[in-house]
């Protein structure tokens, strides 16, 4: 099922000044991600995989090497350009959900857009609730954060990163901060938005969770270790599955 | 970023935190509010002592002899204006219209078994123009009294409510002024209190040659205690008192040079007098009034640091989904702005409401509200706030994503 490049990276170095020391966090990567791949990227702590993760995110720009998002060459791109690139391509989904405090789940889903001026307040508003919807949480539109559990936290910044319609989602750690069970359920739920066609790199070091993914790239010291297919398991399986168990444990 | 969201942003991140607002506008809301009742009461003062000064007669010039110093020695005053000067002014001056000598002499006033000590003052025809008093009923005495010295007055209501106890019309009747009896051909309108507390209708009005004649005891005399003149119109009364300066040197024979046997006081000289010293007064309040003001701009920029700091994984994150520095800073930019213009309101209001208050209940004064210390107080505000917020709202600009999202 894949489609054309989304993602092109070839040679990719990222390196870092600490003191006198060159910390060389990427050293020379590459690979491609194509539309419609649900790729997960591994590796422990000083792997680079945060790096990585920042320089596909547009936070970051390598030291040498290409990046091609969508067609644009990313490298060259200025501190404005890659707002802008940001603002239209990319959805961000973050371990710990930064969503605003005491602001509507709507308003959150709607932050994006605010910074895209094309976008009327009344199409705004729509493609929010629409996200929402994609989320199975439009019944929240109007809590706020604290109202809502953290899987519920998590699906409102799923839903933030959708509302642009990105070519990509970026998820770091999504499920770090949540228990098993609301992992299962943000996992099949990515692995929905994945079944509808979007593209997601998600970034974790919990080996079961990459399982749910269709492919993965492991990173050490800064280089692919391996970068092979994965035989994705079902999320929605493994959540009945674990609830089953839980039955059996509390009898 | 348009402008209506970036208000959005900003009053919704204003309203998270009431509290904190409210009390970083505090130090805006005095500032402007003490600027404003200075200034207020200021321009106040001045109008009020401005009507008071247009009460005592529109346009007017004092004319007084002035101490006259012989060869170092002082002869005194009061007696450099007699009949001349007042004949040569009359005839030779343009821009004066109205004239009127002015002399006074103690006197018991009796009516029937009624009593009132008070005083007679001795003026001619033109002295109720100069004023601007006005008769109730009666006529006001003509130039051929003056001419003819004819014993006959005008009295104001005082003198009225403590002669003629009866109720009877005063208008006829004879009253006694010391020895010479005098008729009443008229009353005058009430005035009232002058600033000063003087009944201003205690007044006995008589022609002037009548006065200098009847009253003077053995030796008539000539000289007056002062000359009233009403210029033509308020921007002429700087040259009708230079021409009257220039017929009096001329008359008393003054040398180039050697000082005037005379004063002249203008309506206008007394009023910017006044007006220099409550100017000073309130330029003086208002710097002070200003200085709390930079106080309150001090304070929104402690509070838009602690705000940036606070919020430094909002802006990580604001940054990350798309939001360009200028729309950072633009975001605290307006913010301050919008803390310091609220502020500014809320003190005008005040300002305007203490102002008012105050003019009315403690300094009787005509409530006079600057609109221009209003616009300047928005545009002061408004600097305030950008000045002020700028360095907060740089610094929320130049943080960098990736170290903000991680910002603990």
């Amino acid at each position: 099922m894949a489609g054309s490049e989304i993602i092109e990276i070839r040679d990719l170095h990222r390196h870092f000044q600490v003191g006198s020391e060159t910390v060389h966090a990427l050293n020379g990567v590459s690979f491609t991600i194509c539309e419609g791949e649900f790729v997960s990227i591994m590796g422990t702590s000083g792997s680079g995989k945060s790096t990585l993760l920042n320089i596909l995110g547009c936070l970051d720009t390598p030291t040498s090497g290409e990046y091609i998002l969508g067609g644009t060459s990313v490298s060259s791109l200025n501190r404005n350009q890659l707002s802008t690139l940001r603002n239209r391509k990319i959805g961000f989904v973050f371990q710990n959900y930064n969503l605003l405090a005491r602001t509507s789940a709507l308003d959150n889903v709607q932050l994006p857009l605010m910074y895209n001026p094309d976008i009327s307040a009344r199409e705004r508003k729509e493609r929010a609730y629409t996200a929402l919807e994609a989320v199975k949480l439009t019944e929240r539109a109007n809590h706020m954060p604290n109202q809502l559990s953290g899987g519920q936290q998590q699906r409102v910044a799923i839903a933030r990163a959708l509302v642009n319609d990105p070519v990509i989602i970026l998820a770091d750690e999504a499920t770090g901060n949540l228990d098993t069970r609301t992992s299962y359920e943000i996992m099949t739920l990515f692995q929905e938005l994945h079944q509808q066609g979007k593209t997601i790199a998600f970034v974790t070091h919990e080996p079961d969770i990459a399982t749910f993914t269709s492919r993965t790239i492991k990173l050490r010291d800064g280089e692919i270790v391996l970068d092979s297919p994965v035989e994705q398991q079902s999320a929605s399986e493994a959540l009945a599955l674990y609830e089953q168990n839980m039955k059996h444990s509390m009898i | 970023m348009n402008i209506l969201n970036l208000i959005k942003i900003s009053l919704t991140a204003l309203t998270r935190n009431k509290g904190r607002s409210f009390l970083t506008m505090l130090g805006v809301i005095i500032g402007i509010a003490s600027v404003i009742i200075m200034v207020s009461l200021g321009k106040s003062s001045t109008a009020s002592v401005r009507s008071e000064l247009s009460s005592m007669g529109s346009n007017m010039i004092m004319i007084m002899p002035s101490h006259e110093r012989r060869g170092g020695v002082d002869m005194g005053s009061g007696n450099s204006l007699d009949t001349k000067d007042l004949k040569s002014l009359k005839e030779n001056t343009k821009y004066v219209r109205y004239i009127s000598p002015s002399v006074s002499t103690a006197s018991q006033l009796v009516y029937g078994g009624n009593n009132h000590s008070g005083s007679i003052q001795g003026v001619s025809p033109d002295y109720l123009d100069i004023r601007q008093i006005e008769l109730e009923s009666g006529i006001m005495f003509t130039e051929e009294d003056t001419k003819s010295n004819a014993k006959v007055c005008v009295i104001g209501k005082t003198i009225v409510e403590s002669l003629f106890t009866n109720g009877e019309n005063p208008i006829g009747q004879t009253i006694r002024c010391g020895r010479v009896p005098m008729k009443v051909i008229g009353v005058l309108k009430s005035k009232g209190q002058n600033q000063m507390g003087q009944d201003q209708d205690d007044i006995v009005l008589a022609p002037y040659s009548t006065l200098m004649t009847r009253f003077a005891g053995n030796k008539s005399r000539n000289t007056f205690n002062m000359i009233f003149a009403s210029a033509t119109s308020e921007e002429e009364s700087e040259m009708a008192a230079t021409e009257i300066t220039y017929i009096l040197r001329s008359n008393h024979n003054i040398k180039e040079g050697s000082s005037d046997d005379f004063e002249i006081r203008t309506q206008e000289e007394l009023l910017s007098t006044i007006s220099n010293v409550t100017r000073m007064l309130t330029l003086l309040l208002t710097a002070i009034a200003a200085i709390s003001l930079i106080v309150g701009g001090i304070g929104i920029m402690n509070i838009m640091y602690v705000t940036v700091t606070e919020r430094t994984k909002e802006i990580g994150l604001r940054m990350a989904i798309g939001a360009k520095r200028k729309d950072v800073l633009l975001q605290f930019l307006s913010e301050s702005v919008i803390l310091s213009l609220v502020g500014g309101v809320i003190g005008i209001i005040i300002g305007i409401a203490l102002s008012i208050l105050i003019s009315k209940t403690i300094l009787h004064w005509p409530i006079v509200i600057s609109e221009g210390a209003i616009g300047i107080s928005f545009i002061v505000c408004f600097v305030t706030g950008v000045f002020f917020g700028w360095y907060p709202a740089r610094k929320a600009a130049n943080l960098d994503p990736i170290t903000a999202l991680r910002y603990e």
